[in-house]
């Protein structure tokens, strides 16, 4: 784990002689630091370059998207193909029944599965972040609550309660966003909990606390920096995971009907028969873009695991 | 993965602090006292399931009521009803009672195994919850069997061979094939084992668990049929877990002292992987492994929908389309019990496999 704050960090040979540098000046530098220390690490792992490289492709192409294949492309009237068209020059992917290029709508469906990933792992990861501290650092009754809540939510089937939660509320894309994040954070809190209890043993924490430093203090300046390669890496598998569920809630009906996202193009290549007419370029692109991106962000997720934990021994 | 085998391991980190302390009683032998604490941890690990197990009873009462939908008019499905008789109708669901008395006779009912009758089927929810059982647990069980082998021992020989060639080949296709949605995978085996793509003839069945009236060994083989594309999809997704789980365990091993030693008497490298690494690095896959099972009740909702597997997986997705409140209560209640009990059995087991547990 690299603390920030904990050990002491040797100051670099070719660093100038500086006697005197303010406290900030000293973390911020620690900091940055530590930022390229992980960098060292972290390049040494080809699936994790590899993953970041194909994340940074995906997001320049879902932010491009008017650019690339033009706003109106996801309009039913105006659609200038064919229904269920297979692919040619003009239509690289084929047309979907109403004749939109599925190219197009695969490159905007690209926004809303990296956008539901991206807020539903983050709510996720708050959640299990904020419990996990708060059931580590306090003891007594209210911890014991915390983690029989959070060992309830584990136990409870995810997409069954994820499948209810949506059913429950509007059709939107918060909906989906909330049932995916609401379900999902038990296994965050979790780990955060088991690192908190670690960091508090430490004694540097008794420290801060004989120095008058309060349970908010301690938490938020202490413990929180030290899990946070610890969450960054869990957001990183949780956002993999997040648009896997997204599309599946989508192909069950549950999303929002207006949206184009990869789920719901499966969802409607499966209404339109596509499976029987054996239209294969209808159902491979999407289903094929979120495995790419699921395994992007998983590829990350492992190398930053390995980077903090090199114990874990992950292929690199 | 990772990410989801975690949880399963810090649980049982946390039940080796959770359980009693072995209390000091110098009068009965050590073997005696650790006894004593076992069952203690056993009661305290039961006690906690059965906590668990009414928390989901309150959860899929208040759940689903949120639901907006009025059970009377899905039942009526738009036929010219009196309102005497929609009356009769709420009074007989026992709708028009305040909801803290629908709470109590749920939850008295409930723990009788009486969820009601479904409104769609028209029939008591726990029997067509056993009828559809034995095609999902065919199904699923089949599935967990097949991955949890391939898992273990491809997770073993790529740990072995840690970096090579095919240790890198099998960790990718297992990354690979975790990131896809099953359900696509499903799909896409249909079209192309199925419906046929160019050269290849469809050869398999689209759907469902039998195509016709067979009897006998005829029967066995239709279903075997059947299911082969289902378990291709089930097996092809879930075994990169169990693969990974077992792998970084075994890694975590190799490293140790016994090994060296066990290859210092002289042994051959696969008795050194067999009997010594083995062994030790099952544990957390075993914890895995029993997290799993508990799915295997809850099946596959989507696996089963677009296979038409006549599942509860397909059930509680026509239920929750109808939607048909008691169905989908007495489903969620049965899924999570199924996790519930499997977690509570691994807990109760593993102090026996792994010693330092819970002792």
């Amino acid at each position: 784990m690299t603390t920030t704050d904990s050990m002491p960090t040797p100051t670099p040979a070719s660093a100038p002689p500086e006697p005197v540098r303010s406290a900030r000046a000293l973390a911020r530098a620690r900091k940055r630091q530590s930022a390229a220390r992980f960098w060292r690490e972290y390049r040494r792992h080809k699936g994790g370059m590899w993953g970041l490289a194909g994340l940074i492709l995906i997001a320049l192409v879902a932010l491009a998207a008017p650019q690339l294949v033009g706003a109106d492309s996801e309009s039913v009237t105006e659609a200038s193909g064919g229904a269920l068209e297979s692919p040619s020059g003009e239509f690289p992917l084929g047309t979907d029944q109403f004749g939109r290029s599925v190219l197009a709508l695969l490159v905007w469906g690209a926004r809303v599965s990296l956008t539901v990933g991206l807020l539903a792992a983050f709510l996720c990861v708050a959640i299990g972040t904020v419990v996990g501290i708060v059931a580590g650092h306090f003891r007594g009754w209210y911890s014991t609550v915390l983690m029989r809540v959070t060992d309830w939510f584990l136990v409870m089937p995810t997409l069954v309660l994820a499948v209810a939660l949506a059913s429950v509320m509007d059709r939107s894309l918060w909906t989906i966003i909330i049932a995916i994040g609401v379900t999902t954070w038990p296994t965050t809190a979790r780990l955060v909990r088991a690192q908190t209890l670690a960091v508090e043993s430490r004694p540097y924490i008794e420290r801060a606390r004989a120095l008058g430093g309060g349970h908010g203090h301690v938490m938020l300046r202490h413990v929180l920096p030290n899990v946070m390669p610890l969450v960054l890496a869990q957001t990183t598998l949780a956002i993999s995971g997040a648009i896997l569920s997204e599309a599946t809630l989508a192909f069950l009906g549950l999303g929002d009907p207006t949206i184009t996202s990869w789920g719901s193009m499966l969802q409607d290549a499966r209404a339109a028969g596509a499976v029987s007419a054996g239209d294969w370029w209808y159902l491979a692109p999407p289903g094929i873009a979120i495995a790419l991106v699921a395994l992007a962000f998983t590829l990350c997720g492992r190398a930053i695991e390995s980077v903090l934990n090199p114990k874990l021994g992950v292929a690199r | 993965m990772t990410a989801d085998s975690t949880p399963a391991l810090v649980q049982q980190a946390d039940a080796a602090t959770d359980g009693p302390p072995a209390g000091p009683s110098a009068a009965r032998g050590p073997r005696a006292r650790n006894t004593k604490a076992y069952l203690q941890y056993v009661a305290a690990k039961i006690a906690g399931a059965v906590v668990s197990l009414f928390a989901v009873l309150v959860t899929s009462f208040f759940l689903f009521r949120l639901i907006p939908s009025d059970p009377v008019k899905q039942m009526t499905g738009g036929r010219p009803v009196s309102a005497e008789q929609l009356e009769s109708l709420r009074h007989q669901l026992g709708l028009d009672q305040p909801m803290w008395q629908q709470f109590t006779s749920y939850i008295g009912d409930a723990l009788t195994g009486d969820f009601g009758a479904s409104f769609a089927y028209h029939a008591p929810v726990m029997d067509k919850i056993v009828e559809k059982l034995p095609a999902t647990l065919l199904l699923t069980g089949t599935a967990y069997v097949l991955y949890s082998l391939i898992g273990i021992w491809l997770g073993t020989r790529t740990a072995w061979r840690n970096g090579s060639a095919g240790d890198r080949f099998n960790t990718a296709l297992a990354l690979t094939l975790y990131s896809v949605p099953s359900f696509w995978l499903g799909l896409l085996l249909i079209i192309v084992f199925s419906v046929g793509v160019g050269p290849i003839p469809g050869m398999f069945p689209t759907g469902g668990m039998t195509s016709g009236d067979t009897s006998g060994f005829g029967y066995v083989i239709d279903v075997a049929h059947h299911m082969v594309l289902p378990v291709i999809t089930l097996v092809a997704v879930g075994y990169a877990q169990t693969l990974l789980v077992m792998r970084s365990s075994l890694l975590d091993e190799m490293g140790s002292d016994y090994l060296t030693t066990a290859r210092a008497k002289g042994l051959r490298d696969d008795v050194v992987r067999r009997k010594h690494a083995v062994p030790n690095a099952m544990l957390p896959t075993f914890t895995l492994m029993f997290v799993n099972l508990g799915h295997v009740v809850a099946g596959q909702i989507l696996v089963e929908t677009v296979f038409s597997w006549p599942g509860l997986g397909s059930l509680f997705y026509q239920g929750l389309s109808t939607p048909d409140l008691p169905l989908v209560q007495g489903l969620f209640f049965v899924f999570a019990t199924a996790v519930i009990l499997a977690n509570t059995l691994a807990d109760v087991l593993y102090p026996l496999l792994d010693p330092r547990v819970g002792r």
